[in-house]
């Protein structure tokens, strides 16, 4: 009996060494300036951190661009992966085997390994410094067609035959039938999507020079040099990068758990 | 038109927007990267041929050599502390409990964090003397220890916040494998006497093979070549002190756009892909890729 007592026990413990870091940024950016480095229970409380940051810098900016991009790569990949999946799990077609190996074989290319090139083809291409070049490079990776189209194969062939009797096309097969139906595996990726995008920095510093184009982590990272040791600001900043990060993730937990289980290992 | 064919001009139509994206943003660069390997390309973005004469100047780079190293022990350090650690986590919260809700959660934030956040916290907590964990180690007479400051700790330090960030993550990859472990094979063992160190060497490690493989490979690759072995350097320490943190992509990275030496730095990746492709490659030899038919 004892055994099994000290294991909740010893979970619960480790849980908060483990998001403890987390707790004392938090707390640490709600104390005043001077105190910011004090040990206790803090005897002051100030928003006077949080304020200065967004007041005093564009973090408000940073935020707008970050939301502006991680929202639009999400919408747009995964429009994209769906179709892309639909194709894969549904429909019979010269090639079907080679395509998806192709696709599949860009899950070993990570965006460091890739960077020089990238930003070669991506300056060729006039993305630099713009909007569209945060946008566009981010939206294609093969983890959520694959994801999807795990998702896709399970669904009964029953529901696309009666849609196809009633003289559907493709096309609509995949809006009016398929789409609807994948509502859960959309809202998990979602939120993957989200968070991946909005926590985006090595392409954001690559990509960008422009200061008015600066999304929330180069913003953060970029507080570290300019104010080099005014702590109290730069934790406010990091709370602030990180505040919309950790409600998705609350929100979206489930979903999100859904997802990750599925990576790779189906 | 038959029937076969509009199916397949459909799917090619369903299939076009990604797979241009993917040729254009992912499988050219790479291609390309081999190509632009043999030019000298100037800030200006001038070509100029120069055959081998990149992959020559890196056998003299003792920098590429130090941030190979780099990043070799780090991989070594950080690829099993991380696969013990998440393990055993996953096995602490594999049975239901009270509370395991929020316990599961707490250890995957960290992961939610950017990695840009995740390096400023830990380097306000580890501020020499004045941060909470250098008072915390205070105590043990570590408290003026200059974690990030010191050559022979910032690595180790740097192996332990990426452990802290990877986690929770990989706790769920062995979770969603334990999950396909039968529960009734384990009863069956512990019927015919099997301890719970036995039940766990005969029946759950075997099983969950495929699942430890895709751990061990994919934090290898995240620790060549992944954000965390770029983002968290460059916001923790920059590479340094003297070096000791700069990993080989923080080297490409500062060989392309500080130095502007994009000819080299494309050189340099495609000696990490070689780099990767080998290693996986091994990995895949030695464990037969995670199969387990010959248990």
């Amino acid at each position: 009996m004892t055994r099994i007592r000290i294991v909740p026990i010893l979970a619960h413990v480790l849980a908060i060494i483990a998001v403890a870091p987390l707790l004392w940024i938090l707390i640490s950016a709600l104390r005043p300036a001077e105190d910011v480095f004090s040990f206790g229970w803090p005897r002051h409380w100030t928003l006077s951190n949080l304020q200065y940051v967004l007041l005093k810098i564009p973090m408000p900016r940073f935020m707008l661009n970050s939301a502006i991009v991680s929202v639009t790569v999400t919408v747009i990949a995964l429009f994209f992966h769906s179709m892309a999946a639909y194709a894969l799990a549904r429909l019979r077609f010269p090639g079907r085997g080679i395509i998806f190996s192709g696709i599949m074989s860009t899950l070993l290319v990570s965006l460091p390994v890739i960077l020089v090139p990238l930003f070669l083809v991506a300056k060729q291409l006039g993305l630099l410094d713009s909007y569209a070049g945060l946008i566009v490079p981010s939206i294609f990776h093969a983890f959520g067609i694959f994801l999807l189209r795990q998702y896709y194969l399970n669904i009964p062939r029953e529901l696309e035959e009666a849609a196809d009797l009633d003289g559907c096309g493709y096309w609509r097969r995949y809006w009016s039938v398929i789409l609807p139906l994948s509502r859960p595996v959309l809202a998990s990726l979602s939120v993957l999507f989200f968070l991946a995008n909005w926590n985006a920095f090595l392409w954001p510093l690559t990509i960008t020079r422009n200061p008015d184009l600066r999304v929330i982590q180069l913003g953060v990272s970029g507080m570290q040099g300019q104010y080099a040791s005014a702590w109290n600001l730069i934790l406010a900043a990091a709370v602030i990068a990180a505040i919309p990060t950790v409600v998705v993730f609350v929100a979206g937990q489930r979903r999100l758990v859904d997802a990750m289980k599925t990576t790779g290992l189906k | 038109m038959t029937r076969k064919r509009r199916e397949a001009l459909a799917a090619y139509a369903f299939l076009a927007p990604d797979t241009i994206g993917l040729l254009l943003f992912v499988a050219i660069p790479m291609v390309l990267a081999f190509g632009v390997a043999f030019f000298k390309v100037d800030g200006f973005g001038n070509y100029q041929y120069v055959g081998l004469a990149n992959y020559k100047l890196m056998a003299g780079d003792d920098q590429l050599w130090a941030s190979l190293k780099v990043t070799a022990t780090y991989v070594v350090a950080f690829v099993p502390i991380a696969f013990v650690v998440s393990f055993a986590l996953a096995m602490l919260v594999r049975n239901h409990f009270k509370g395991i809700g929020w316990v599961r959660s707490a250890f995957f934030l960290p992961n939610v964090v950017s990695l840009v956040v995740v390096g400023l916290i830990w380097q306000f907590l580890l501020v020499d003397k004045q941060g909470a964990l250098s008072k915390l180690l205070a105590p043990l007479g570590l408290g003026d220890v200059s974690f990030l400051g010191t050559p022979s700790l910032a690595l180790g330090t740097y192996v332990v916040i990426s452990v802290w960030f990877l986690m929770g993550y990989q706790m769920l990859v062995f979770l969603a494998g334990l999950k396909d472990v039968p529960k009734e094979l384990e009863d069956a063992a512990e019927i015919d006497g099997a301890g719970p160190w036995q039940r766990f060497r005969y029946v759950i490690w075997p099983l969950l093979r495929p699942t430890s493989f895709f751990v061990v490979v994919n934090s290898t690759i995240g620790a060549v070549t992944g954000l965390q072995a770029f983002d968290l350097v460059f916001v923790l320490t920059k590479g340094g002190p003297a070096r000791a943190t700069s990993t080989v992509v923080l080297y490409i990275y500062e060989q392309a756009f500080t130095f502007n030496n994009m000819g080299y730095a494309a050189a340099l990746t495609t000696v990490v892909v070689a780099i990767l492709v080998v290693c996986t490659g091994l990995m895949f030899g030695f464990t037969r890729g995670g199969r387990f038919d010959e248990d």
